[in-house]
């Protein structure tokens, strides 16, 4: 257009529009709910209300023993629940001072870095899909339903897996699940392959890269008074990874880097959570020849000696005393626990997602926190879309990869 | 070199004396406890002082404490040095007739949504929070059910006739 149009004073075009984006809106992926106002399509201001699927987790699991609050876990991120499942095992076995064999901890890392995987995947296709570009998502899609073969394979479900247990995982890993795992990683004809052509549909596209260059950005000074971790943080430039920065679960035996991003907008978030897909791949190769070269009985290994807290096979419950005895004090949840307080932070799929448990020696906590990184770092989310498209906003919002269990708790 | 925890404490010592009681290190984890009215002081100074560099705020909650006669509430600061990569822990106690603290938005943006959860579940009044209300209850709610006096009900209760559900 050559000619500049000037509207009348008064003219309608002059006013903002309140517009109310969810909570139940298809495009913003879970029930989140903001009030625009919109200048035109673009934004002027916005508010954002949460707790629309807040369950109360901090509260029921004040009543419960610890290996019940599994399943809590599970329902925080939803798309990754195995890593929610082993930070929490972590913090329980830092309380009770349970060590972990470490084949133990590599078969946590296999499914940890499966989990990571999992979660990047859908964030980034969906970003394509809230892009117009519909068919990344299909391509990775049918990896996703891999990884959820290999944890169903492991512990019997799917989604919310309450994966694992405190000292390690209730059967050891079959020959299936290595199948699976191997399939899986196969570089011609599993992930890697399909990630390669992911790229090759989404990075240097160019309707892809108009859309999400500069958008949402943030400063990394800005991200970290946001309290942002994870990717976001990544991406805008901090290497901030508690993998690295607090080992856990065997992480300093492996050999990744840590992508680190530079601008912190959507194109940034999109890149770290692809590299970060080709280091956790990475990690899983390096892993799954660790667990190979136990042989023998170390291969048999799949939990900690913790009699206490680790549930007895049933056949020894019912010829063992003891077991007997331990089974019964575990189920009824009779367990008493040290006193102490915890802090225990792991890198979930969004960044750190921090337990706080304090123990005043009873059954159940005392008292315990989830620190969820979406909560924290959704409150940045007004600024980041101040002064954007209503479009952008969507993505922005998928490229934060916001999970409404999580946000809510 | 990097900061040690020892260094943390001679530094907070030096500069805020005997107001700081409480050493203690749980897992590892450097803890101490402030009084109420000296929380932003303490979380201003860990966050100017160019050694002490502690800018980032992993977590903040409240625990109640119903026994503990006039400091029943706890706030709990859980504060991280990225760049010396070493946390720190820092308690408040209030009382639960008057939960006043001061806000920490002004040092972290990240407190704002943290002190909305706890004024939500504890009833803190974060004194100059830009926006205290109701983050994940209801606004209408008139009680702060994290509280100890607030149990979860009783499972096996059968006074409750509510055939949707089965009980």
């Amino acid at each position: 257009m050559s000619e500049h149009i000037t509207l009348p004073e008064g003219s309608i075009e002059k006013h903002t529009n309140t517009l109310n984006l969810g909570p139940t809106h298809p495009a913003t992926h879970g029930v989140f709910q903001n009030i625009l106002e919109m200048d035109g399509e673009r934004i002027r201001k916005a508010e954002s209300t949460v707790g629309y699927i807040h369950r109360a987790f901090e509260k029921i699991a004040e009543r419960r023993p610890l290996y019940q609050i599994t399943p809590l876990t599970d329902r925080l991120n939803y798309c990754s629940s195995p890593l929610n499942n082993m930070g929490w095992h972590l913090t329980c076995e830092k309380l009770l001072g349970i060590q972990i064999p470490k084949r133990v901890q590599y078969l946590r890392v296999i499914i940890m870095e499966l989990a990571r995987i999992a979660d990047h995947l859908i964030c980034n296709s969906i970003i394509g899909v809230d892009a117009g570009a519909y068919t990344g998502f299909l391509y990775v899609m049918q990896f996703r339903e891999l990884i959820y073969e290999i944890w169903e394979e492991v512990c019997g479900s799917r989604l919310t897996t309450n994966i694992g247990r405190i000292g390690g995982f209730e059967r050891n890993f079959t020959n299936t699940a290595f199948e699976k795992l191997e399939k899986f990683l196969h570089p011609k004809t599993g992930y890697p392959a399909q990630l390669a052509e992911f790229e090759r549909l989404f990075t240097r596209n160019r309707i892809f890269m108009d859309r999400t260059i500069g958008c949402g950005a943030i400063s990394a000074e800005r991200a970290l008074n946001y309290g942002f971790t994870g990717p976001n943080l990544r991406a805008a430039g901090v290497d901030y990874d508690v993998r690295v920065h607090e080992p856990y679960s065997g992480y300093q035996d492996f050999d990744f880097s840590v992508p680190v991003g530079k601008t912190g907008d959507c194109y940034d978030r999109y890149l770290v959570r692809n590299e970060e897909m080709w280091q956790s791949l990475k990690i899983l190769n390096q892993a799954y020849e660790k667990v190979k070269e136990f042989k023998g009985a170390e291969a048999e290994v799949f939990h900690a000696d913790s009699p206490a807290y680790y549930l007895p096979p049933k056949k020894d419950v019912y010829t063992k005393m003891e077991a007997l005895i331990y089974h019964f004090k575990i189920i009824m949840g009779e367990t008493e626990m040290p006193v102490g307080e915890v802090y225990n932070a792991i890198e979930a799929a969004n960044g750190e997602l921090g337990f706080y448990l304090i123990s005043d020696g009873g059954r159940t906590p005392y008292r315990l926190h989830f620190r969820r990184p979406c909560f924290i770092y959704y409150q940045a989310y007004p600024e980041l879309i101040k002064g954007s498209m209503l479009s952008d906003a969507i993505i922005t919002m998928s490229s934060l990869n916001l999970i409404a269990g999580e946000l809510d708790a | 070199m990097a900061l040690t925890k020892e260094r943390i404490k001679e530094k907070l010592t030096e500069k805020f004396g005997e107001q700081l009681t409480d050493w203690q290190e749980p897992y590892g984890l450097l803890t101490c406890t402030a009084p109420k009215d000296f929380n932003l002081k303490v979380l201003q100074f860990l966050f100017d002082d160019d050694e002490l560099q502690f800018r980032f705020l992993s977590d903040l909650q409240a625990v109640h404490y119903p026994d503990n006669a006039g400091a029943e509430l706890a706030v709990v600061y859980h504060l991280h040095n990225l760049v010396d990569n070493i946390r720190l822990r820092l308690k408040v106690f209030t009382s639960v007739l008057q939960p006043d603290v001061y806000s920490a938005t002004a040092l972290y943006q990240s407190a704002n949504f943290m002190e909305r959860e706890t004024y939500d579940f504890y009833g803190v009044n974060f004194v100059g929070h830009p926006n205290l209300k109701r983050i994940l209850n209801v606004d209408e709610m008139d009680y702060f059910p994290m509280r100890k006096e607030f149990p979860l009900e009783d499972q096996t209760r059968i006074d409750k006739d509510d055939d949707m559900f089965g009980r």
